[in-house]
């Protein structure tokens, strides 16, 4: 009996089917035609990142089905959307399905909704043990992403449209950053609810981008964030496609390491203990995120540094932002040798990522709001 | 044992320690926190305005308007850079003997003292097992190491992902690569040159050629950050670096100069690109460089990058009509100046000293009531300084052309005494021309008693009642002259102050709205009197007449708190520019970078392989397989890893 060969690990290539495979030609021949078209407006590096995106955006999608089809989804969609508007910004406003559905602007209101009632659905099938509202709640989810990443890529479309010279990727400001933070959360979220078969936490990850979403909305019809600003010089760099993104995944998995903090911390009271996943799953999906959080942070922050040289004159200027990042980076450094090196579990750890959520938060937003500096685009 | 040699070690056991990492860590970042809430590097005079004497010379003592530059900052730093030297001096050894060695030395005994275990019964044939067995540990991805044991029994130790003691060592190695880069980068150089007394800073405003050598920095020092001012057409070889509240000359390897700067703007107004043109000349150029830099890219020339950083006039030419206030002429004299120099109004003790200090071409406001509107240029302003002969300030800024609020056009010029305040702006109202001649006559005959007779005479002409009784008229006529005398002298508040002296508390109000209303009758004749000089069509009787009479009448009032009698009407200019350039050597980037990427894959190294090993003790004797495995990390995947494999052994073996 030579039943070893069973135990072999296929590779990832190996585990590849002719979907896969499609997929990424898909991917691929989507990224030569955005370079035949628009070579010219692009510099070495862009075109670097495009190609970059799409062999990424391949392993994504071989590594996790669900963002496969997502990606597909959002280029079906968005190329729907740009179809519609016949290179006209007005048609936004004037045709139906524009208006109402998939202009970057209504896409963006959808993702709003949806999140809040995926939310309240995630809660529901928490309290009722309902897997069937789990099941709903979780597909809600998906579809606010899928209605978020189309609002960006229509938005991105539809800078062009104001003026070629204002045309931009929608990571530039507050409003945008906000709407990519949502979508980033949310992604990771719904990767470790597949990993983990757990839709538990829903509720929990939700709150904290529901929060993010009551900004947007705030932002939109109070200051009417969502109207498309062309770059100040400062951010008009190949950068900003790398360093923003880097960034906002670090966000976005601190957040929701919190939310597990927070989900801990409850379960360890006696409160919803029967209905949340075990503690050591919680502690270890807390301690996942903050790794990926860290890591991803640690590059943003040095892609930051790399941009600082060439637009600041240094690559480190205590800059109000830039200190703060540090700040953010020491704290979870001292979360991670805690864990890592001393081995220790519990509640501290989990107040630490709650507490550390308020310090990601101010780096975030409190700087924009209460201290000055050269990172002043975010201001509110 | 030699009690000092312990506390040596005591003390050197500390600073490697965990606890004393972690402390160091929290304590850099509530440090880095007090340069965020506390403005760096603002000039000394509004740190002394905000806290006052005492805490601003106790705060100067801690170095809080520069805390990243502070010794104490820096000693902090330092601590972190011996810290995790030692750290990786004492755990590097063990780390690297973890990542070799396969621990081949387990015994029976020990391997079931192991929290996760298995045994299983051999039944299969011994060979073919360990064969197997081996297969099992390569798909896995397990290198190992068979030893064979004294009792004929076999201990296969297997290892993965040792990789990740890498992790730890890489990390640490970056952050001292990268600390090490940073104090490069430091002016450490000057600091201990300031302590030693070889240099200090310069705080005084001197010509670069002034400064003396002890605030010079040479052309050998290895890193710096400085400034440039480059007007256009200018040619510089020195740069100056900030340094608390003075600065030093950082002389160049080469000179810089400027032959245009430009900026392009979007169709909204908004800025779009500054670019400077440039111009390297070096004695050991054949030919000068030229080169266009701009945001985001800078040129490099002998190590010394020369980045755009920002703007300002580099001596606009500036004309000026200039209005004096309080004569009752409504004609202007020509004043010419250019930005940084200065100028001078009337004479004797009423010498004013006019200081040009800036000139913007275009000025983005958002004008809309509610805040809510699209921002605007609201096109050029002067900033500019009175001077009394006591050598008092005031800080003008006037507007070239009128400016839209709520639907009417005023020309705008703000004042303030101390740059702390914001600036207090007097509206004055435009014609119908868009012009301020309008204003200007009404104030000239509002300001020239001979005038005033036939005001009143007009207005009673107008006023049933008072034209036919001649007694009536007579004191009308007196009453109103007495009013605009006063009116003349300080306006509304002049008149209020007249009031309050001359008028029972309980008719003051009656009697100020009457005031008001003949203020305004008068003013109304008084402004197509002035039209009427100027030879200009008279003002309508429409709804904007009555506005224009209460702006024209507030401006009026709002001139005595104008603080000058002068008003620097801005008629024409010759924009010149000046280029805001930052030029840095900085020896430490590509130690900072190199740290980057070791810490990058220090990081996912240590995150995301994970060590495990495996052992696998054979024995014949008592055909037996036991199976032991360990994680340097419990978690639950290794718990997951661990039961498969237990299941999928067991398949093997028997």
């Amino acid at each position: 009996m030579n039943n070893t060969l069973n135990y072999q690990q296929k590779t990832l290539l190996q585990r590849l089917n002719w979907q896969d495979w499609l997929y990424a030609l898909i991917v691929l021949a989507g990224s030569i035609f955005a370079f035949i078209k628009y070579a010219h407006y692009m510099d070495a590096y862009e075109v670097t990142f495009l190609f970059g995106a799409a062999l990424l955006f391949s392993y994504l999608g071989w590594q996790w089905k669900s963002l496969g089809k997502l990606v597909i989804g959002v280029g079906v969609v968005s190329l729907a959307s740009i179809a519609l508007y016949q290179g006209d910004q007005t048609r936004a406003t004037e045709v139906f399905f524009l208006k109402f559905l998939i202009s970057s602007q209504s896409a963006i209101m959808w993702m709003n909704v949806l999140f809040v009632l995926a939310m309240v659905t995630y809660w529901f099938a928490l309290y009722k043990r309902s897997a069937f509202s789990a099941n709903v709640a979780s597909a809600l989810t998906w579809v606010a992403v899928l209605f978020g990443f189309v609002g960006l890529m229509v938005r991105w479309y539809e800078s062009y449209l104001i003026g070629v010279d204002v045309g931009h990727i929608p990571v530039s400001n507050l409003y945008e950053v906000f709407v990519l933070f949502c979508l980033i959360t949310a992604l990771l979220y719904l990767h470790y609810e597949q990993k983990l078969n757990t839709k538990q936490l829903g509720g929990f990850v939700l709150l904290v981008i529901n929060a993010a979403v009551g900004f947007i909305l705030w932002y939109t019809f109070d200051r009417e964030a969502h109207n498309i600003q062309p770059l100040v010089p400062a951010l008009q760099s190949y950068w900003m496609k790398i360093h923003v993104p880097a960034n906002f995944v670090g966000y976005g998995a601190f957040s929701l390491a919190a939310m597990v903090a927070l989900a801990y911390l409850l379960s360890s009271k006696g409160v919803l203990t029967s209905r949340l996943p075990s503690l050591e799953v919680l502690d270890d999906l807390m301690y996942k995120s903050i790794a990926v959080g860290f890591a991803f942070f640690t590059i943003a922050t040095i892609l930051g540094a790399m941009w600082a040289a060439e637009a600041w004159g240094g690559y480190w200027s205590w800059d109000p932002k830039e200190t703060w990042a540090l700040i953010v980076w020491l704290n979870y450094a001292a979360w991670l040798h805690l864990r890592m090196v001393k081995g220790l579990r519990g509640p501290l750890l989990a107040w630490w990522s709650l507490i550390g959520l308020i310090i990601t938060t101010f780096a975030f937003l409190g700087v924009n709001m209460f201290l000055s500096g050269l990172h002043s685009y975010g201001t509110l | 044992m030699n009690p000092k040699l312990s506390f040596t070690k005591n003390f050197l056991d500390l600073l490697s320690s965990m606890r004393f990492a972690v402390s160091l860590l929290s304590v850099l970042g509530v440090a880095s926190v007090i340069g965020t809430v506390l403005k760096q590097n603002e000039p000394y005079e509004n740190y002394i305005v905000k806290f006052g004497q005492f805490w601003f010379a106790l705060f100067e003592y801690l170095g809080l308007y520069d805390v990243y530059h502070s010794v104490w900052f820096l000693v902090i730093l330092l601590f972190l850079v011996i810290s995790t030297s030692l750290c990786i001096y004492r755990n590097t050894p063990a780390m690297l003997k973890e990542w070799r060695t396969f621990k081949d030395h387990a015994t029976e005994k020990s391997l079931r003292a192991f929290s996760h275990q298995a045994t299983f019964n051999l039944t299969a044939d011994y060979a073919a097992t360990k064969q197997n067995l081996l297969h099992f540990l390569n798909a896995k991805g397990f290198k190992y190491k068979i030893k064979a044991q004294e009792d004929g029994s076999e201990l296969i130790a297997a290892k993965a992902g040792t990789h990740q003691r890498w992790g730890y060592i890489f990390t640490h190695v970056a952050m001292v690569v990268i600390l090490f880069g940073g104090l490069l980068d430091g002016n450490l150089p000057f600091k201990v040159q300031e302590m030693l007394g070889y240099k200090r800073i310069e705080t005084l405003d001197l010509p670069v050629s002034k400064v003396p050598a002890e605030s010079r920095m040479s052309v050998s020092n290895p890193s710096f950050r400085g400034n440039m001012t480059l007007s256009e057409g200018a040619t510089h070889n020195v740069a100056f670096l900030r340094v608390r509240d003075g600065y030093l000359v950082q002389e160049l390897p080469f000179a810089v100069g400027l032959k245009d700067f430009r900026i392009e703007h979007y169709a909204t107004g908004q800025p779009k690109s500054f670019e400077s043109d440039l111009v390297i000349f070096d004695p050991e150029l054949k030919e000068p460089i030229t080169k266009t830099i701009s945001v985001n890219h800078p040129l490099t020339y002998k190590g010394i990058a020369i980045y755009q950083s920002d703007f300002q006039d580099g001596g606009t030419g500036l004309k000026f009509n200039v209005w004096n206030l309080f004569s009752p002429s409504d004609k202007s004299r020509e004043l010419t100046g250019a930005i940084f120099d200065e100028g001078a109004l009337g004479e004797g003790d009423d010498l004013l000293r006019v200081e040009y200090n800036d000139f913007r071409k275009f000025n983005i406001i958002n004008m809309s009531p509610d805040g809510k509107g699209k921002p605007h240029n609201v096109g050029p302003n002067v900033t500019y300084k009175l001077r009394d002969s006591r050598g008092q300030a005031i800080e003008y800024v006037t507007y070239m052309q009128p400016m839209q609020i709520d639907g009417k056009f005023y020309f705008l010029s703000g004042m303030r005494e101390t740059v702390q305040e914001d600036f207090r702006y007097l509206r004055i109202p435009a014609d119908e021309d868009l012009s301020i001649n309008g204003f200007m006559g009404f104030r000239a005959v509002m300001l020239d008693q001979s005038k005033y007779q036939e005001i009143a005479k007009r207005i009673a002409k107008k006023s049933l009642g008072v034209s036919d009784n001649p007694e009536i008229k007579k004191q009308f006529e007196l009453s109103l002259v007495r009013l605009l005398t006063i009116f003349a002298q300080g306006g509304y508040s002049e008149v209020a102050k007249v009031i309050e002296q001359s008028v029972p508390e309980k008719e003051r109000e009656a009697s100020a709205t009457t005031y008001i209303k003949m203020v305004n009758i008068a003013a109304y004749e008084a402004y197509n009197m002035g039209l009427e000089l100027s030879n200009k069509p008279l003002l309508k009787n429409k709804p904007e007449t009555e506005a224009l009479m209460r702006d024209s009448l507030n401006a009026f009032s709002d001139m005595f708190f104008y603080g000058a009698p002068y008003y620097l009407q801005l008629n024409q200019f010759e924009h010149k520019e000046a280029s805001g350039l930052q030029l840095t050597k900085s020896p430490g980037q590509k130690w900072v970078y190199l740290g980057s990427v070791i810490l990058v894959l220090g990081i996912f190294s240590m995150m995301y392989i994970r060590e495990r090993r495996i052992w696998l003790y054979l024995k014949p004797s008592a055909n037996e397989v036991h199976f032991a495995m360990a994680s340097n990390r419990k978690n639950l995947d290794f718990e997951k890893e661990f039961s498969l494999y237990r299941e999928q052994l067991a398949g093997i073996v028997s």
